[in-house]
């Protein structure tokens, strides 16, 4: 589970660590006093407007603006709520804009990286940092690995303060700098852990130029990145209740509702398959036959038929749709239920488009016995023997 | 010195010594050995079988109740089950039901358990199992929560490499954890029952876990003679696979269903290490999907140290990155600090180089492994 930036900057602030002031507006006309407010909490005349959506390539597209006065932020701020943003990760129809954060902006000393995320062989959770922060981690990553520290957390004992001292150290950070970015250092984990994160990411953190009054500048959040293990959200209402559903697409909440794993592709070939596993080799065996899937869609173990036939309603959904493919492998799974779901679906929907299904498994005799019976609601309906065979099939058919 | 390690006698613990326990309870668990094998007359596979004694964590919920009778049908020894305020009770195939799993292992010598708790206590329920001795424990269920995994797997870790630092390096007397979300494990035995699912099947066989047991074939009724182990991260996949090599006349020695999370117990590497040293287990096939790298580290370790014929597949070639494809660790992501990983052509790729014989397409998974053992695969 994703949440927005301002989301994000609300629970760093929750663990202590700093983050500039900031507002989240819904309308346009409240942006010139938002402005204000957060302009005069930094002292200074210089803000910044941003769109809160989860998909990247906000600045490329125009959704993240500086402002320098009320005016500028109001006019910023029309025109994210009036347009759909499109960038290179929302594809060609955009992403309409709800919400937007308008933070104070702070002069920058120089830009850091900071995040917690789960190493999968060595089976540990890893503080990441680097003091080339800002741009894209990835790049730096690849270009100049030695740039990028990395620790390991103890899994019973958390980050231990030595640990954020050498890595603190280790970016250069000076002076009083030491203490705070070990401060954040420590909050990042103790949130990781105690939220469940499976991302938890600061960059960039910051340093702010010296003054007088202030000589080591001061370390900053400015943005941050967070997801959290979806098996872990059960315990954590808080978390839950920042959930945002007009993030989520409709199709895939539908098929949640059921106990069905859904996700939109790009294709024409609908799928329905049981296990994980076996929904991607069907995917990749459509793809492999010439031919190209039109979603992922794993009906889990224990679905009812009423389970099976809202699957084939929200295959049927997509209009790209021009043939579906059902591959059973009965385990948990009972080949007379997905069947018994088959029927149902023609009664009530009436297959119109090629339907190739292929079962497997436990009363698999059963299964097909029911299908042969209602063969009179099912013209469309071809048995395959297996799996290649399902495959070469369908996309025959599909042509 | 406290030999904690040192396998205990067979049959069930007595009284006396369960009383004991419970007061001067040693600091390192001891494990239960499985039992010892007195003469080799059919094959021993992996990890269980025909001996290996299991409780069911769970044995009342519908879930662990519906599996727990599936296994018993098999022939699997199933000898009780834990459901904490139903201990004294009996389950409806006539098991006894314990309170908890100290006294499951102490009335019934259990070494191996199979966990259907729901994901919020499966971190406990695993504990429990390990201080309980408990050797194997198979967690089923699905949706437990990586942080928990990550201690589960430091404490389990830190035993096993105290284990090994005291007495022997056998993985008999290792704590041994499967999953979770996972289908379980299975040895196949001969069938004697009348061949239907529903019957009882074997008198040899262990199956733990979710599978369906008549789609496996044991190596005294496949027409090649020959017998393969199954690892995959996938449930219905592995199903998918063994009954591909069933059909083509191969047995199998024993199939893992490691699970499809991040952080699990046995990852491809362990199980490739079991099967390289089984002398029953004449081929390997293993299945994997994108996400992670434990694939890659699996192709090392074959190109380094095994020398049976090993066929893969590799599923998710058509995923498109970042989304999650069912399993918490399906997902090409690009983490912190990173390239895209996990994909599955550089799990192909790497596998090839490694030798094994891959098989593009899920339908040929059962042919791959054929070839790569140099049979002709003709369906029987």
């Amino acid at each position: 589970m994703k949440i927005h930036e301002y989301q994000a900057r609300d629970l760093l602030a929750s663990y202590g660590i700093p983050v500039p002031s900031g507002q989240v507006i819904t309308s346009k006309e409240d942006a010139a006093q938002a402005y204000k407010s957060v302009t005069q909490d930094a002292g200074t005349d210089l803000a910044v407007v941003k769109a809160q959506v989860f998909a990247g390539g906000r600045g490329k597209a125009g959704f993240v603006k500086l402002v320098r006065s009320a005016d500028e932020a109001t006019e910023a701020a029309k025109f994210m709520l009036s347009n759909r943003m499109v960038s290179n990760q929302t594809g060609p129809e955009g992403l309409e804009v709800n919400k937007l954060l308008i933070a104070a902006g702070v002069d920058i000393a120089h830009e850091y990286y900071l995040a917690i995320t789960t190493d999968r062989a060595t089976r540990r959770n890893f503080l990441i940092a680097s003091a080339e922060g800002g741009v894209d981690i990835e790049q730096v990553a690849e270009d100049n690995p030695d740039a990028i520290i990395k620790t390991p957390i103890h899994p019973l004992l958390g980050l231990q303060s030595y640990q954020a001292r050498e890595v603190a150290y280790a970016l250069g950070f000076k002076g009083k700098q030491i203490n705070q970015a070990v401060k954040i250092m420590m909050a990042l984990s103790k949130l990781y852990h105690d939220k469940d994160c499976s991302i938890a990411e600061i960059n960039p953190l910051i340093t702010t130029p010296a003054t007088t009054d202030n000589p080591d500048g001061q370390v900053l959040a400015i943005d941050a990145k967070f997801n959290f293990d979806d098996n872990a959200t059960f315990r954590h209402k808080d978390i839950q209740a920042l959930h945002d559903p007009s993030e989520d697409n409709p199709a895939e909440t539908r098929a949640a509702k059921m106990g069905l794993s859904y996700i939109a592709l790009d294709g024409n070939i609908g799928c329905l398959v049981n296990g994980a596993g076996l929904a991607m080799a069907t995917m990749d065996t459509i793809k492999l036959e010439g031919g190209d899937p039109a979603n992922f869609l794993d009906v889990g173990g224990s679905a009812s038929e009423e389970a099976v036939t809202e699957a084939f309603r929200i295959i049927l959904s997509d209009q790209a749709v021009k043939g579906i493919l059902v591959n059973i492998f009965g385990g948990i799974m009972r080949c007379d239920i997905i069947a018994q779901g088959i029927v149902n679906a023609a009664k009530e929907i009436g297959f119109k488009i090629p339907l190739v299904v292929r079962l497997e498994g436990t009363n698999v005799d059963a299964g097909r016995a029911l299908l042969e019976k209602a063969s009179g609601d099912l013209p469309t309906l071809q048995a395959a023997t297996d799996l290649g065979d399902a495959a070469k099939k369908m996309v025959a058919a599909v042509g | 010195m406290a030999a904690a390690i040192s396998p205990i006698s067979e049959g069930p613990a007595t009284g006396n010594a369960a009383r004991a326990r419970s007061v001067d309870r040693p600091a390192q668990p001891k494990i239960i050995p499985p039992p010892a094998i007195p003469e080799r007359n059919y094959p021993m596979a992996v990890l269980v079988n025909k001996d290996t004694r299991v409780i069911c964590q769970g044995i009342t919920g519908s879930f662990g109740a519906l599996h727990t009778k599936g296994c018993f049908e098999y022939g699997t020894k199933m000898v009780g089950g834990v459901t904490p305020g139903k201990g004294g009770k009996k389950d409806p195939n006539g098991l006894p039901i314990f309170d908890t799993v100290r006294q499951a292992v102490d009335a019934t010598g259990a070494d191996s358990t199979m966990i259907f708790v729901p994901p919020a206590f499966c971190a406990d329920a695993i504990l429990e199992a390990m201080d309980a001795g408990v050797r194997l424990i198979c967690c089923i269920t699905e949706g437990v929560p990586v942080n928990d995994m990550i201690m589960v797997r430091k404490v389990l870790d830190d035993r096993n490499a105290a284990a090994r630092g005291m007495d022997s390096a056998h993985a008999r007397e290792l704590f041994t954890l499967i999953g979770p979300n996972c289908p379980g494990i299975i040895t196949p035995g001969p069938k004697t029952g009348d061949g239907s699912a529903q019957s009882k099947y074997t008198n040899a066989g262990c199956k733990i876990g979710i599978m369906p047991g008549y789609i496996h074939t044991h190596v005294s009724e496949a027409k090649t003679g020959k017998a393969v182990g199954i690892v995959s991260r996938s449930g219905t996949l592995t199903y998918e696979a063994v009954w591909q090599t069933s059909q083509l006349g191969l047995g199998q020695s024993t199939c893992i269903g490691i699970g499809g999370d991040p952080v699990r117990g046995l990852n491809h590497t362990d199980c490739l290490r079991l099967f390289e040293e089984d002398p029953d287990t004449h081929g390997i096939l293993m299945i994997g999907e994108i996400g992670g790298e434990d694939e890659e580290a699996a192709a090392e370790y074959i190109k380094d140290h095994v020398t049976k014929p090993v066929a893969a597949f590799i599923a998710g070639r058509t995923a498109p990155p970042g989304k999650r494809m069912g399993h918490a660790g399906a997902i090409i992501s690009s983490g912190a600090g990173g390239k895209p990983t996990g994909t599955a052509d550089s799990k192909i790729e790497a596998l090839r180089a490694a030798g094994a014989t891959i098989a593009m397409s899920p339908a040929d998974m059962g042919k791959a492994m054929a070839e790569a053992m140099g049979l002709t695969p003709a369906r029987v």
